[in-house]
């Protein structure tokens, strides 16, 4: 890859030593891509907030990067472990270091949005502006359904992209890779968003590529295109899909393939709680959960995770007192991956309707899980 | 055995016994970094240790968080001494890069299973090739 003179000079630790590292990630990539230059991108959105996903090691590694590294870019952040309004048992070591990593954000520049779902909370760019989106659900959504070009980024190149203002041409940013070679077929009618993400779940593990063609799939509402770019992001590398294609090579997802991936994944039938949010709730989703719950109470505790910025819309037209009245506990700026909010002391299986949020609850948090969809979820546990 | 024309990714040496596994890994989801220990049960590397390996996989799949959990690898002293992929992605890439572990993509074509466990290796990165010395 051929660098401009002052950026060989940043690689070289010229200006400083955070610089310095976020140009080391940037050539890596750039050769792991066989990008031939450096472009400038408007928008990094970094993942990596955490304190469950990146641990002390990253806490320390963000407090000194901090310290000389500015945001060159536009740049908002993914969601944190808790919500600071309710801390409820969570531990002062956590609230102590989950601060320590916020503050590093801050220092850098970051606005502090905790959200997985910046494409509903933000004002979007036109259509083909380079962006950089390590949340693998607003990578997909953003390729796919927004005209936004991104690669799957890493948490630690959204981060260089951010201070650098800078991201490899490769992969996704070019027009080759954005046409799929791949194309998943189905044979049934799908009835709820779970079954977009049993199908994006199995369209990422069984396409190396970085598209996918979704065939028989012509368009979507939002909830379900939450739920599939959710699943697409978690199983593998694709970063994008089409609405079908021109690609030869074809693979079923029937009935049979859609049951093996709930076995993998749904390995409950029962649990004592619910939580709805990964990726974080919308609008949309919080209008469906309050039509589903009218007049009604959830027999079993229920966690809903949306951003601080759709919660905040929510009350002011009524929704967010509608859903509480369900029984329904919100948490903000946080998500159901990697929650401290659920852990195995405290439950020994879940109830989800994302199969996002089943996949690390059951990896990371070691809880079993029991997927259902919304309506499901409401029919069963609310009277 | 010489493995030469493997494309460069994060300079450097690192040498250490080949740990191989035909299977994807999840960084964020399947690895402790305080153990250096692979968790997932399903997976065929399952409480293996990475520390000091050869790592050999075909890519990381995952959050994109992963690149951390490279990074903190490194930070308790458990990380591998150099990574070998058959396509490597963007995860291990930037992970390996903050890291400063050494990391080469097979030739094209160069299947993993060529690689056999528990072998002494070296990765030099900069000459593109890995040094496989059977016992």
């Amino acid at each position: 890859m051929e660098l401009a003179r002052d950026e060989e000079k940043a690689l070289d630790g010229r200006y400083d030593e955070a610089l310095a590292s976020a140009y080391r990630i940037l050539v890596a990539i750039g050769e792991a891509t066989d990008a031939q230059k450096l472009v400038p991108v408007k928008w990094a959105h970094i993942s990596g907030v955490n304190y469950n996903t990146i641990g002390d090691g990253g806490m320390r590694f963000l407090e000194k990067f901090s310290t000389t590294a500015k945001v060159a870019v536009k740049t908002t952040i993914n969601p944190m472990g808790y919500d600071r309004s309710k801390p409820e048992d969570i531990s002062p070591s956590f609230q102590e270091r989950q601060e320590n990593i916020a503050s590093s954000y801050e220092r850098m520049g970051a606005t502090a949005s905790f959200t997985c779902t910046p494409y509903e909370v933000f004002d979007l760019p036109q259509k083909g502006t380079a962006v950089s989106f390590a949340e693998s659900n607003a990578a997909v959504f953003s390729n796919s359904l927004l005209g936004l070009k991104t690669n799957k980024e890493s948490a630690l190149s959204a981060l260089a992209s951010s201070v650098t203002g800078k991201t490899p041409l490769s992969d996704l940013r070019l027009e080759e890779a954005r046409n799929p070679k791949i194309s998943i077929e189905t044979d049934f009618d799908f009835r709820t968003e779970l079954d977009y993400g049993l199908l994006g779940y199995f369209a990422g593990k069984s396409v190396k590529d970085s598209c996918v063609a979704l065939n028989s799939i012509s368009r979507l509402d939002t909830i379900q295109a939450k739920a599939l770019c959710a699943a697409i992001g978690t199983s593998g590398s694709c970063g994008m899909f089409t609405f079908g294609g021109k690609s030869k090579e074809k693979i079923l997802f029937g009935k049979k393939e859609a049951q093996s991936v709930m076995d993998e994944l749904s390995t409950a039938d029962d649990a004592d709680i619910i939580t709805l949010g990964s990726p974080q709730l919308g609008m949309n989703e919080l209008g469906l959960l309050a039509k589903l719950t009218e007049f009604k109470k959830f027999t079993k505790r229920c966690i809903v995770f949306c951003s601080r910025a759709i919660y905040n819309d929510a009350i002011k037209i009524g929704l967010a007192s509608k859903i509480e009245k369900s029984g329904a506990d919100f948490r903000c700026d946080s998500c159901t991956c990697l929650t401290p909010y659920v852990t195995k002391d405290k439950y020994d299986a879940v109830i989800t309707n994302s199969v996002k949020g089943a996949y690390y609850l059951s990896k990371s948090n070691k809880v079993k899980v029991a997927l259902k969809d919304i309506k499901t979820i409401a029919e069963e546990y609310t009277q | 055995m010489i493995i030469s024309n493997c494309r460069r990714i994060v300079g450097g040496t690192g040498e250490g016994k080949t740990l191989v596994t035909k299977q994807p890994i999840n960084f964020l989801a399947m690895v402790n970094a305080k153990s250096g220990t692979i968790t997932d049960p399903l997976h065929e590397l399952h409480d293996k240790s990475l520390k000091g390996s050869v790592l050999i996989l075909p890519y990381a799949i995952g959050s994109s968080v992963g690149a951390y959990a490279i990074y903190s690898l490194k930070e308790y002293g458990n990380a591998p001494s150099a990574v070998v992929c058959s396509k490597v992605d963007i995860t291990t890439a930037s992970g390996c890069a903050l890291a400063e572990i050494p990391v080469v993509d097979l030739p094209d074509g160069t299947p993993i299973s060529i690689l056999k466990q528990g072998l002494k290796a070296r990765v030099e990165a900069d000459a593109r090739r890995i040094v496989v010395e059977f016992s």
